[in-house]
């Protein structure tokens, strides 16, 4: 499991298309807040829910299932129950994704190993618009210790 | 590889503030502006909607405030801060933020006199009802609680009283009714103790104190570990959609910093107790050098009290650094040194007391502490005015303390000027 500022810095600039799986359409869901951060950041989000298929969330389709998704996946975001993860993780694999992204509250150690061993990159128990913001730059202003110290300007 | 766990010492320096990313600029640039433009229509919704982080009003967030906000958390060793205006306006946010109309908070007795004030007078205006208790035992803390108790709040180290408290124990006690433990840290300051390592939940600083150092500007801190379970059901302003943000649930939303976030757009947003950017920075030049700073205070203060408790002028000393005092192993046990205040009694009582102060050549006869300089000052008839002689007694306050804040000039003189006082003060 990837948890250390280098890593999260690598995942995070080398990951353009992030399908957010068990987005939701409400505005006020912190899945919402994640794709729309993600979105103004410069990210492609792909949203998976099976139950918003068919439809569009944040200006882009719905698919039913990552294996649904017609174009290359970097990131695999989960906002799933960890016991709900398994089937995600092998759906990650078989797209071909360079990350699972286990959203905070979300830790499938099974899933871990399963993606480490296809030779992915795996993050478990972070959100991944608190990382991007704590790494550069946004979650500073809102007072967060960020751990970050560095004497480079922020690139 | 792992990331590295910087000390204290580089903390105090570095943390919170990276080179500017429009300039370069190597030290902090002050952002003295009220409000920062939006990029579009959309940006100003996602920073309102808090979709994305961003400066928008300088009352609610700013970018030379936030380096003493995330500085201040890193020496903490907590996950967030956030400043305001004065020490009094953080405990009076970190308590509002927390508490409403019905409920009741355990406080310790020996607290600072504003603080007592707050919660006897202020905070029970409005419906919020507090059991003081002897702060060296945790048992009266768990005596106290009741099932409407939704928070613990007490000093780390007792201004003026000297009282160490049980971290740990009072944690414990607090966590077994799931309350939060609330702590001033302003006497120890983060370099000496971190109450969030010991166990407590919410720290609250007076910066105006050790923090800023120079006595020039005031500012105070709330920090949050990151810890508590805000959701255990006794909570609902942090679970439950916000009617005052529009419908946003705070710990949901915002996990380990979602305290901090709602102080900031409840308690900052709409209570005002903002801080400007050019005392942050002024406090900022303090931070930088506390570590060296605090060590001085602790090394000259404790000479202090070994003269002091030498000395056949003065009936009694109090000073939890020195071996013979009751706390002294439980402060070993969670500090890393007494700080630099401390109390005593002229021979003579309260009369000698008044013209020990009355004859100081440099100490300066003040309400401050924490100050570059040494200061003096008899609480019973200053910060601790507004309380009878039984909450004096309660909030460790004797009719004749004479409380010192001792500062970083050379030990030698400060013990002549203490020499030349006595002197003085009982040559009657």
């Amino acid at each position: 499991m990837a948890d250390d500022i280098a890593s999260l810095r690598r995942i995070l600039k080398t990951c353009h298309t992030v399908a957010v799986v068990g987005l939701s359409a409400q505005w006020h869901r912190p899945s919402f807040f994640v794709a729309k951060y993600l979105q103004q950041h410069g990210y492609r989000v792909l949203p998976v829910n099976p139950r918003y298929a068919g439809e569009s969330i944040l200006d882009e389709p719905v698919y039913a299932a990552l294996t649904d998704i017609p174009e290359r996946v970097d990131m695999v975001d989960v906002f799933r129950r960890s016991d709900e993860l398994l089937p995600v993780a092998r759906d990650a694999v078989k797209i071909g994704a360079r990350c699972l992204w286990q959203q905070i509250g979300v830790a499938n150690a099974e899933a871990d190993a399963l993606v480490r061993a296809a030779g992915m990159d795996s993050v478990m128990n972070r959100c991944v618009k608190i990382e991007h913001a704590r790494l550069f730059g946004g979650l500073h202003w809102a007072g967060v210790n960020t751990g970050v110290l560095s004497a480079r300007r922020p690139d | 590889m792992a990331d590295r766990r910087f000390q204290p010492e580089t903390l105090a320096i570095h943390a919170g503030q990276i080179p500017d990313a429009a300039t370069g600029a190597r030290a902090l640039p002050i952002y003295q502006t009220t409000s920062f433009v939006f990029d579009s229509a959309d940006h100003a919704a996602s920073l309102f909607n808090l979709q994305t982080f961003g400066n928008v009003y300088s009352r609610l967030s700013n970018p030379t405030v936030a380096a003493l906000e995330e500085r201040v958390a890193a020496l903490e060793v907590a996950r967030a801060a956030v400043a305001c205006a004065s020490g009094m306006a953080a405990e009076s946010m970190a308590l509002t933020t927390i508490l409403q109309a019905g409920d009741h908070v355990v406080a310790a007795g020996a607290l600072y006199g504003g603080s007592v004030t707050m919660l006897a007078v202020n905070l029970a205006k409005f419906g919020v009802d507090t059991s003081f208790v002897d702060a060296t035992d945790p048992a009266a803390f768990a005596a106290a609680m009741r099932p409407n108790t939704r928070a613990v709040f007490a000093e780390s180290l007792g201004n003026p009283s000297g009282v160490v408290l049980d971290i740990a124990a009072v944690a414990e006690v607090a966590h077994a009714h799931g309350v939060p433990l609330v702590v001033d840290n302003t006497v120890p300051s983060p370099v000496l103790c971190n109450p969030c390592a010991l166990g407590a939940d919410i720290v609250v600083h007076s910066a105006t104190k050790y923090l800023g150092g120079h006595g020039t500007t005031l500012a105070g801190l709330v920090i949050e570990s990151g810890r508590f379970p805000w959701d255990n059901g006794k909570f609902p302003g942090m679970t439950e959609p916000s009617p005052g943000y529009h419908g946003v649930r705070f710990y949901e939303t915002f996990g380990d910093f979602g305290f901090t976030m709602r102080c900031r757009m409840e308690g900052l947003r709409v209570f005002g107790a903002a801080l400007s950017p050019m005392s942050a920075w002024q406090i900022l030049q303090g931070v930088e050098t506390l570590p060296l700073r605090m060590e001085r205070h602790c090394c000259n203060a404790l000479a202090v009290a070994r003269f002091l408790r030498d000395d056949p002028r003065v009936d009694w000393v109090n000073y939890p650094g020195l071996p013979d005092h009751p706390q002294h192993a439980l402060l070993q046990r969670q500090m890393r040194g007494a700080s630099g205040l401390l109390s005593f009694g002229v021979r003579g009582g309260l009369a000698s007391g008044v013209r020990f102060i009355e004859s100081a050549r440099f100490m300066s006869h003040l309400v401050n502490i924490g100050d570059t300089r040494t200061l003096i000052s008899h609480p019973a008839s200053t910060t601790h005015r507004q309380l009878d002689e039984s909450q004096q007694r309660a909030a460790g306050v004797r009719p004749d303390m004479v409380r010192i804040s001792v500062g970083l000039e050379h030990v030698d003189d400060i013990l002549w000027d203490i020499d030349q006082a006595l002197a003085c003060a009982v040559r009657d």
